[in-house]
């Protein structure tokens, strides 16, 4: 007779260890596979952010570690929250976040809406399209540079074509009011084949059934459109913005490597000037009350997003 | 003056041993937090008041924190 693995496996097991477990219950057992998993996850997670709120009660600095930490209460949350920079941060992060979710959501649906049409390459078209997605920020945000130059940009090349204005006479990343626009494009470039690709599960999710039902009774394409397509691939959509919306408002590598926060500070978003307050100026404690700040409102999106996720779950 | 008092009938009962659960249902308090964090981020990054900037931290905790419990109603 056959001895079958998991008898082999017992006999294995060393007698001290046998002896030990024998008297575990299931429960104990699970447990014990799942502790070191819970113990990192505390450590790496949970404590960090713990010690961030202990530290946004106080006026560390991380560049004197031996000089004693005094607690000085909201100060750091009061002095962030009335400080006209920060507010014009805030500003920049939010023009950036609107104007990418636009572009991206009316972009990444025509473009779903047409590959969703089978045509003939439709599948290199995807993969060609999806491609800007997979390339590293911060390569894209170094070639992004060399096609923004004055010079001998190609971007200023074609919009110069296009206008008849001279290409060498605007830098898309060294004016003021042209500089908010670099990023978005940029990103709008990257980013919005993600788009693409959920609207595109969105839409090959609906039935064939439902068009068909609907051209019997008569109804015409913009009807269809606005009646069958819309509103079922509109989960989809709410899941690519909060998708979207989430990791734009951490934007951080992408406008760092583009634009570095420039001109003055334009371009600088949350993620930026946090990243300034805390390992350029030295401020800890007041950094991590920003960071709570931050913290928070990504929190309070991302519940909102698990509340969106769960509503497309239960259709 | 008397009042006759008569005995609560069996919905009449059921009726007031459910109405405070009616009102921690969790639809609507959700939705009302949720409210409350749009509404804090709105305030947080709009570019007219600075009054508004000032508080919206406020708002988005208030949100935030409702939502962690009324996650927790029955439905």
């Amino acid at each position: 007779m056959s001895i079958k693995p998991i008898e082999r496996a017992a006999s294995a097991t060393p007698q001290s260890v046998a002896r030990k477990v024998r008297g575990l219950s299931d429960r104990a057992i699970a447990w014990l596979f799942v502790a070191p998993t819970i113990l990192l996850l505390l450590a790496i997670n949970i404590f960090p952010l713990i010690w961030t709120v202990r530290l946004s009660f106080t006026n560390f600095r991380v560049n004197r570690p031996n000089r004693e930490a005094d607690f000085v209460g909201l100060r750091n949350y009061e002095r962030i929250l009335t400080d006209g920079d920060i507010w014009v941060t805030m500003q920049a992060t939010a023009h950036f976040l609107f104007w990418t979710i636009v572009l991206q959501v009316l972009i990444g649906f025509t473009l779903a809406y047409l590959i969703n049409k089978k045509f003939r390459g439709s599948d290199l078209w995807t993969t060609v399209i999806v491609l800007p997605m997979m390339l590293s920020p911060a390569v894209v945000g170094n070639f992004w540079t060399f096609l923004y130059q004055p010079q001998i940009g190609l971007f200023n090349y074609v919009v110069g074509f296009l206008s008849g204005t001279d290409p060498s006479g605007f830098s898309m990343i060294g004016e003021v009011a042209l500089a908010p626009w670099a990023i978005v494009i940029v990103d709008t470039w990257m980013w919005t084949p993600f788009v693409m690709l959920i609207c595109l599960a969105g839409l090959r999710s609906i039935p064939e059934s439902i068009y068909e039902a609907a051209e019997c009774d008569r109804a015409s394409k913009w009807r269809q459109f606005w009646t069958i397509t819309i509103p079922m691939v509109l989960p989809f959509l709410m899941l690519a913005v909060l998708f979207r919306g989430i990791e734009n408002f951490k934007m951080f590598d992408l406008v760092v490597q583009l634009t570095g926060g420039g001109p003055g500070s334009t371009t600088e978003l949350t993620s930026i000037n946090l990243k300034r307050e805390a390992f350029e100026k030295w401020r800890t404690g007041y950094a991590s009350a920003y960071a709570v700040i931050l913290f928070v409102t990504v929190f309070g999106l991302a519940s909102i997003y698990v509340k969106a996720l769960n509503k497309v779950k239960e259709r | 003056m008397i009042l006759l008092q008569t005995r609560p009938t069996e919905g009449e009962r059921e009726r007031k041993s459910t109405a405070p659960r009616r009102i921690f249902v969790r639809g609507p308090w959700e939705m009302g937090a949720s409210i409350l964090i749009g509404l804090g981020v709105l305030m947080l990054m709009q570019p007219f008041f600075l009054w508004a900037y000032t508080y919206s931290f406020i708002v988005l905790l208030i949100g935030t924190v409702g939502f962690i419990i009324v996650s927790h109603f029955p439905e």
